[in-house]
């Protein structure tokens, strides 16, 4: 779908609004994941407002795509995103990893039932994308036009279940099935690269039958052409490898590993100190960094 | 004498009973199941024609999925499907299916609340010659402890078959225990079966019973069979048929221990969390009385022929009896 200058201005401001209301969800929660939601929001914005058929007040329709978050620990950007779009008001964010929340730690179906799957534990995402492209190819054929997409992360290619799944997909050339790789290079223990090398992950995925785009995890109209590439495949399933900022958007918490689990208040000391970091994360955020003087502006 | 309302086997005690391998019963009732509802899907990894999901695959091409021996993926993938409206049949040996992928049969079906129906072949000892690493004595404890699990043993090659259908209409996630070796057919066509019930098989002649045999899986058949010769030698029991382990028929199992108030556990399994250990979680908070339990005692399995193995592990039928008179001495 056409992506026009208007469109992409519209996307940055609500992006900017997702980071903003998840940082709040996270210091209220006091515990929680920080820089994998930062580094997603971009791509959470794009399908969410723009690519994804599906409809907020009428969540159960069958019709709708499915978009499976592998990767669970970064709910709280799931959560915004789905917010902002309308499925609970932002209001309910306050309530994150609080007892008697829909938002639970990490995504349980039981309590949000807006949530394809229930997810945390890694690796398990991409298979049960891949059972439902099965599925779905089963009842409406090859030509279906509903698109099955899994957003997963760099560090569940730790798990054997991962490339289990990447087997089956590419054996069965699931056209209607898109992955998306946040590919940010930390994980908990540090950088992936030095935890469990990945690289060179895009030859490791067309190895294994996919079609292969890498692009810019920033880049509105990149990332949308990258998933219009995707759906224009017809015998392979597709992977987007979106190379992402950690904790994008609060400059100091960008491409540190420390920040993977933590949320602000909680985090490193070396650039702000504990009892400043919330703040100052959304003082960033809510003057894009220095470029406005606030978000009323 | 064999409770004639449940219409079982009359050549029961025959030396040349008929004898056929439970997971057949799984692979008809698979067939069947895939007649009634197109929604019925089957996958299996890699050991489709072992655990008979040949059947189904043969008639139903287009609604099987070959996993490849992946059975993490197996139960994740089958969890996707049932999502979109399908009833997954998963099927793999139960050492690697409930075993090996026991995080993705809790995380992506149960904890999702998922229909998928795993169905274990080669649970216990009697796998034999294999040897123990393809023994799985542990598959009733690891599954039932799963929220929205249902566990169902069936103990014959026909009951394996009404199970199959009857869990392929449920919503629940469901474990279906299945073994390898031919086991005797104890029931018939016309004996009921329904999730969440027990029956009594075997009854005195007259009088009532002094104590309850309660067993699940093919090994009923050797609990009848003890059964049988202790009423010769002036013991009278009820013998218990006990195919769904969750849910769990406490009502039943109440009954029986009101009436016998001693009760022997009898399953080929772990002693440590399977169906003995669930009927003693019904019993001490309900209507606690002495019970003994013959199941594995906390070993691991080993090569050799079915039956060498069942009685080298304590199982077979004088085990069986022997726990019979412990437990009757208990109850004073």
């Amino acid at each position: 779908m056409i992506l026009t200058q208007e469109k992409i201005l519209d996307l940055e401001k609500k992006a900017n609004d997702i980071r903003i209301s998840l940082i709040e969800s996270l210091i209220e929660a006091k515990s929680g994941h920080t820089a994998g939601p930062l580094g997603m929001a971009d791509i959470f914005t794009l399908f969410y407002f723009h690519i994804l058929k599906h409809d907020p007040k009428n969540p159960s329709w069958p019709e709708r795509d499915r978009l499976v978050l592998s990767n669970g620990h970064i709910c709280p950007v799931l959560y915004s995103t789905m917010a902002h779009a309308g499925y609970f008001p932002v209001e309910e964010l306050k309530t994150l990893r609080k007892f008697g929340t829909r938002l639970q730690g990490h995504p349980h179906r039981e309590y949000l039932p807006y949530v394809e799957t229930s997810s945390g534990p890694l690796g398990l995402g991409l298979s049960q994308a891949v059972g439902m492209a099965l599925a779905d190819r089963m009842d409406n054929g090859v030509g279906t036009d509903r698109y099955i997409y899994c957003f997963m992360s760099d560090g569940e290619h730790d798990e054997g279940n991962t490339w289990e799944a990447m087997m089956l997909a590419g054996k069965n050339k699931l056209r209607n099935l898109i992955a998306v790789v946040d590919r940010n290079n930390i994980q908990i223990d540090g950088f992936t690269e030095n935890i469990m090398p990945l690289e060179p992950l895009a030859d490791k995925w067309r190895a294994f039958g996919w079609h292969v785009i890498e692009v810019s995890g920033h880049d509105f109209n990149a990332l949308n052409e990258a998933v219009e590439e995707a759906q224009g495949v017809y015998e392979k399933p597709s992977v987007i490898i979106a190379h992402t900022i950690p904790g994008k958007g609060v400059k100091e918490f960008e491409r540190d590993y420390h920040w993977h689990g933590t949320p602000p208040g909680s985090g490193p000391e070396d650039k702000i100190k504990k009892d400043k970091q919330g703040e100052v994360a959304l003082a960033e955020l809510r003057t894009l960094g220095g470029k406005i003087k606030s978000e009323h502006q | 004498m064999l409770n004639p309302e449940l219409k079982l086997n009359p050549k029961l005690f025959n030396p040349d009973v008929e004898q056929v391998p439970i997971r057949k019963g799984f692979g008809q009732g698979l067939l069947a199941a895939g007649e009634v509802d197109k929604n019925v899907v089957g996958l299996c990894a890699d050991l489709t024609e072992s655990t008979q999901m040949n059947l189904f695959a043969e008639k139903f091409p287009e609604r099987f999925i070959e996993m490849g021996v992946a059975e993490q993926n197996l139960a994740a993938t089958a969890s996707g499907m049932a999502a979109m409206g399908k009833i997954p049949f998963i099927s793999s040996y139960a050492m690697f299916s409930p075993g090996r992928n026991w995080e993705q049969i809790r995380t992506t079906i149960c904890y999702n609340d998922r229909p998928v129906k795993i169905a274990g072949s080669h649970a216990g000892v009697s796998v034999g010659p294999d040897g123990g690493t393809h023994q799985a004595i542990e598959d009733i404890a690891i599954t039932r402890v799963i929220p929205n699990m249902q566990v169902i043993s069936p103990c014959d090659a026909i009951e394996a078959k009404k199970a199959t259908l009857a869990i392929a209409k449920t919503k629940f996630p469901t474990y279906l225990r299945l073994v390898r070796e031919k086991t005797p057919i104890i029931t018939t066509e016309e004996t009921s079966f329904e999730i969440g019930k027990a029956q009594v098989y075997w009854i005195p002649d007259v009088g009532l019973a002094q104590v309850g045999i309660v067993a699940t899986g093919a090994l009923l058949y050797k609990a009848l069979l003890a059964a049988k010769e202790l009423e010769a030698e002036g013991i009278k029991v009820k013998v218990m048929n006990l195919p769904s382990i969750k849910p769990i028929d406490s009502e039943a199992l109440i009954i029986l221990a009101k009436e016998t108030k001693a009760i022997v556990t009898v399953e080929e399994h772990q002693v440590a969390g399977g169906m003995g250990s669930a009927v003693a979680e019904v019993l001490s908070q309900n209507y606690p009385v002495p019970i003994e339990f013959i199941g594995v005692h906390d070993k691991f399995g080993q090569s050799g022929t079915p039956d060498e193995l069942v009685e080298h592990y304590g199982m077979g039928k004088d085990s069986i009896k022997d726990a019979v008179r412990k437990v009757l001495k208990r109850k004073s």
